[in-house]
């Protein structure tokens, strides 16, 4: 009789992509910054662009993503991320640089320089991290927060009378002239990571083709701040924010279609 | 290159070009504004780097960027732009990138005006920006000494991993005189960046350049490393000019600008027998503190001029432990101080020594 070995033979079926650094995250459990990291380092290993990938770090729960990447990092004050990219891209031309932005920093504090960034059409691309809440600061109001929303500086959930409305900010800077390529994706499930990644992706081709400035929204989750476990967080996301922020492609460079909604 | 009549403006902004500088990101604010100018013409020309940003916030920040690129990178302003640009200047410290600011300064405070004045000292040299973190601050008197430092400013950004500013006033970003530019400097080539620069982790492990360290202990030891580079910026970079001072009793303490219409004072008085001379700092950080100490055991009273209503002279208080007198004449808010004035300053410190050895 012959023992079967008791030693498993693994074949790895899931690595980490060689732009994502094999570093635990200090991310909350369920919180998607840890997808969005890794499908951004994805396209950076497809397109083979590791080596020649500047980063930008901005001031949120994203702050230490340069711990997390395996490619050249700066780390901006809050909201300031186009900015440094900005003074990158100009003096290093031949390399790929993009930001990585949440929505307090890249829709509140930096609605100027993500603004004036779109407009001078800057070659960089961002990748924008929409969680409808401030969440390193531990969950106050942002300007993407939803009408009746509860935060903690919006105890009694955001009043549009006083505390103003959502920002769209894909829907506002399609509006510019100087976007090549702006989309908003959804993280919630795994259709929509798989779309999200091949707007990412677009989002660096059109840097790589020297079209213009280039924005993916990833719509996200924080479940800390959220009140809501990791699995309602992801519903809630389908179910509240989709319907408030629409998903799709509002520009594409003029010679490519349109990818289905 | 021969002697041409230059402007203030004009002659640091083409001095940057010509120091090698490869980035310029700015914004327009008066008495600044034809640096921006002739760099928005300059720079393109040569394929470097030019945005006219939408904001000194922004502007501070693509320097910020440019420098964690390892370029030659610099932004001008006045006052209120340059108060907009304090956060990104922190970071720049923080994160010990060199980049040169160029702080053409107007009356203040608020939107003031954009009269020549010095009442950004405090600002520069003692404080502004958060955190303990300190930039090199150069005061020139004349367009040539504006010229030269902008140059030399980029070197001290360069080998300190740090901030210069090149503080000058309204009156120097508008005259004109005759002044003389260095020669053209290649810029850097794109393979020949600083080590320490993000180029793309190229057969190397990837760098971050952040100012963030949550652990307060890492915090601080990184502190004492910036302190021990202040401590060396100290022993080695301080910079002053003293005129006339031999023989003298009193001496003006006076930086640029107010230093210049001073050495006009001190020689009517001269003319009159009053035994007086001009310390003028040039490095107003490192403050030049052994050598206005020692002035202090010669002299036997002190007279500081400054465009401000007393900034400069709290460094001078502090320095000489005032063991001797110390007297002020400032005029703020944009209000050039007359030779005249000054002069009459030194008279009224003059016969308060007289009057002072015939009681004694
Ligand atoms: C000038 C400045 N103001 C405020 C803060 C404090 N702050 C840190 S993170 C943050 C909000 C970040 O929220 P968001 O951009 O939505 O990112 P998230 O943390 O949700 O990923 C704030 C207000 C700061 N660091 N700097």
């Amino acid at each position: 009789m012959t023992v079967p070995t008791l030693t498993p033979r693994l074949t790895p079926v899931v690595s980490y992509p060689e732009a994502l650094a094999p570093t635990p995250t200090h991310y909350c459990p369920g919180c998607t910054h840890g997808i969005a990291h890794r499908l951004v380092a994805e396209v950076i290993d497809e397109l083979g662009i590791r080596e020649d990938t500047i980063g930008v770090a901005s001031v949120g729960c994203s702050v230490f993503a340069y711990n997390y990447f395996a490619v050249d990092f700066a780390q901006a004050p809050h909201g300031r991320a186009p900015a440094l990219a900005t003074g990158i891209k100009r003096t290093s031309p031949d390399k790929l640089v993009f930001t990585y932005q949440g929505d307090g920093d890249l829709a509140s504090i930096g609605s100027a320089e993500i603004l004036h960034a779109a407009a001078r059409g800057e070659n960089i691309t961002v990748v924008f991290l929409n969680n409808a809440i401030y969440g390193m600061t531990g969950g106050q109001m942002a300007p993407t927060t939803l009408p009746g929303q509860r935060t903690t500086s919006s105890p009694a959930g955001r009043d549009p009378a006083t505390q103003g409305y959502p920002l769209r900010m894909s829907e506002l800077l399609a509006q510019v002239d100087g976007a090549a390529y702006v989309a908003r994706r959804s993280l919630h499930d795994v259709a929509n990571i798989r779309r999200a990644k091949k707007a990412l992706r677009k989002a660096f081709e059109v840097q790589q083709q020297g079209l213009g400035f280039a924005m993916v929204e990833l719509l996200s989750s924080c479940p800390t701040n959220w009140g809501l476990s990791a699995q309602d967080s992801l519903e809630y996301i389908r179910d509240v924010m989709v319907p408030a922020y629409p998903l799709g492609e509002f520009k594409v460079p003029e010679t490519e279609g349109r990818e289905a909604r | 290159m021969a002697r041409a009549l230059l402007k203030g403006n004009v002659a640091f902004a083409e001095a940057a070009v010509r120091a090698g500088c490869e980035a310029y990101f700015g914004y327009p604010i008066t008495p600044q504004t034809e640096a921006l100018e002739h760099m928005a013409k300059r720079m393109p020309e040569l394929g470097r780097a030019f945005v006219q940003a939408e904001s000194e916030v922004a502007a501070i920040n693509m320097v910020y960027g440019a420098a964690t690129a390892g370029v030659r990178v610099m932004t001008s302003s006045s006052s209120p732009g340059v108060s907009l640009m304090m956060e990104g200047l922190s970071y720049i410290a923080g994160t010990r990138v060199p980049a040169v600011l160029v702080d053409v300064m107007r009356g203040g405070p608020g939107l003031g005006n954009i009269a020549p004045a010095q009442s950004d000292y405090a600002q520069m040299v003692r404080g502004g920006p958060h955190g303990d973190m300190k930039m090199i601050v150069l005061a020139p008197a004349t367009v040539q000494e504006l010229i030269d430092l902008t140059v030399e400013a980029f070197d001290l950004a360069e080998r300190y991993r740090c901030i210069t500013v090149v503080l000058a006033d309204g009156s120097l970003g508008q005259m004109m005189e005759p002044a003389e530019l260095p020669p053209m400097r290649t810029p850097r080539a794109a393979d020949e960046r600083p080590a320490w620069a993000l180029t793309g982790a190229r057969g190397r492990e990837p760098h971050a350049l952040t100012s963030i360290y949550l652990d307060p202990e890492q915090e601080e030891a990184y502190n004492l490393e910036l302190q021990a580079t202040y401590r060396a910026i100290e022993a080695a970079e301080v910079r002053y000019v003293e005129e006339r001072l031999e023989g003298a009793r009193i001496a003006v303490v006076a930086f640029g600008t107010a230093g210049r219409l001073s050495l006009t004072a001190i020689d009517a008085a001269r003319a009159e027998g009053i035994e007086v001379g001009l310390f003028r700092p040039v490095s107003l950080y490192p403050f030049p503190e052994e050598r206005l100490r020692q002035l202090a055991e010669r002299v036997d009273a002190l007279l500081v001029v400054e465009m401000n209503a007393g900034q400069m002279i709290d460094d001078v208080r502090r320095v000489t432990r005032e063991r001797v007198p110390i007297r002020f004449y400032g005029r703020t808010g944009g209000v050039v101080p007359m030779p005249e004035e000054v002069l009459e300053a030194i008279r009224g410190l003059h016969a308060e020594l007289v009057r002072e050895e015939a009681v004694a």
